[in-house]
């Protein structure tokens, strides 16, 4: 199931004209908050391989059991800064099983095929199943 | 009418000079009537982040790929598209793009199979442009509609398909510009980049590897002609007269070294195999070399 702040960009892309679709893309692109200081020197971050640009991410769960995300692409890459931008306003919060059980394709109905070469949408679900290993190493899923 | 050539001398050794065009040069011909600047991504987003100011955008993928078919845009919508950018049948168009201009060359060629008379490619592309401190602008420029006649595609003289690489092998060079892993069948795909679904690893029997990034400097223009001839000619043997087919995994890299075989080195038989390795590597029966394996089926 996906989470519903997640559900919502989802729907929310789905149902926008084509050509809105990539500039909300790059809204979101623009919007990826930036950095805490503690992870500003990027100590901390994991690489993503899978994805073509440096692509960096972090993981917490707070004591409530609530996941936070950290995410740091440069502004040449703002494809790959715009997916961490939708995933960050659409998981951040979420307890770890909402997250473990995101369907890997849940960004199927956005409408972003036809805009994006395959290669390159892939590369959402890559971030995703990133963010899911390192819930499972924090220990998130039981 | 066509714009005037850079008569920058770094561009006078190639063998067709007229298809580069150097930063400066473009700096100073941004408001050339007849010419057009494109900008051509790997990242479909960037031109709407800043481009060259007055530059149109054509997505390589949804613009000139067909939205059904693994092919180009026909005629009509080829036509289209270049009338809705405003250009017309002798706009001058300076290709552009991130990425050492892969999809500006690639852009580049699928204009060449249309016949578009002027293409050009910025030497150094985006890259070059922003480190050297150019100007940017998120405007996009209003340009009047043009009236871009619909004219065949030629899918003969500068294409290959898979029928034509089989036919080819063994009866010319055949240049496969992926990384060596790929080359090697270690890998299907670039590395760092995702597994794009290709079934079998390995080569082309006969394929000679010249990764395409050995054309290119570290600043993204394409290296000296000497360079390139001591490349293309002496290390692979490639001769004038020769009929090149060159491929990558779908077409994009090969671009640029076909941009490089064909313009900077004056080669007049180069096709791309735009099928390339995410075609052949899921084709049935057809022959894979892999290192420490015969070629099979023998």
């Amino acid at each position: 199931m996906i989470p519903a702040p997640l559900q919502e960009i989802v729907d929310d892309f789905g149902a926008s004209p084509r050509e809105m679709r990539l500039q909300m893309l790059l809204d979101y692109s623009r919007g990826l908050p930036e950095l805490p200081e503690r992870y500003r020197d990027r100590a901390g971050l994991e690489q993503v391989q899978e994805c073509q640009t440096p692509f960096f991410l972090a993981v917490e769960i707070d004591d409530g059991q609530r996941v936070h995300l950290f995410f740091d692409a440069p502004p040449e890459a703002p494809t790959t800064r715009g997916y961490a931008g939708i995933l960050a306003e659409g998981l951040e919060g979420a307890t770890p099983t909402e997250i473990l059980e995101t369907p890997p394709d849940f960004y199927v109905t956005m409408g972003l095929a036809e805009l994006i070469s395959p290669l390159r949408l892939r590369g959402m679900g890559a971030i995703l199943a990133r963010i899911k290993r390192r819930v499972v190493e924090l220990g998130g899923a039981g | 009418m066509p714009a005037e050539r850079d008569p920058d001398p770094k561009l006078s050794e190639y063998s067709h000079p007229e298809r580069l065009v150097t930063t400066a040069w473009l700096a100073e011909h941004l408001d050339d009537p007849g010419l057009v600047v494109a900008e051509s991504d790997e990242d479909v987003l960037l031109y709407d982040t800043g481009h060259i100011p007055g530059a149109v955008k054509i997505d390589w993928h949804a613009d000139l790929n067909d939205p059904v078919a693994r092919d180009y845009v026909d005629p009509q919508a080829f036509a289209d598209l270049m009338s809705a950018k405003g250009i017309s049948r002798d706009t001058t168009i300076v290709f552009y793009g991130d990425n050492f201009n892969w999809w500006a060359a690639y852009a580049l060629w699928v204009c060449s199979l249309f016949g578009h008379a002027d293409v050009r490619l910025l030497d150094g592309g985006r890259q070059k442009w922003i480190e050297e401190g150019r100007p940017l602008t998120t405007e996009v420029p209003p340009r009047p509609r043009a009236q871009y006649p619909v004219v065949p595609r030629d899918d003969a003289t500068i294409r290959a398909f898979k029928e034509d690489v089989l036919a080819h092998i063994g009866n010319g060079p055949l240049v496969d510009v992926r990384s060596p892993g790929e080359f090697n069948g270690e890998l299907t795909h670039m590395p760092d980049y995702p597994q794009e679904g290709a079934l079998r690893a390995g080569h082309v029997p006969t394929a000679a590897n010249v990764p395409w990034r050995r054309a290119a400097n570290e600043d993204g223009t394409f290296r000296s002609l000497a360079e390139l001839q001591a490349i293309y000619r002496d290390e692979i043997g490639i001769t004038d007269g020769d009929d090149i087919v060159t491929y990558c995994r779908i077409g994009e890299r090969s671009s640029h070294t076909w941009f490089v075989l064909t313009h900077l080195l004056g080669l007049e038989k180069v096709r791309n195999y735009d099928g390339s390795w995410c075609e052949w590597g899921n084709a049935v029966r057809v022959p894979i070399e892999r290192p420490g394996h015969p070629v099979r089926p023998a």
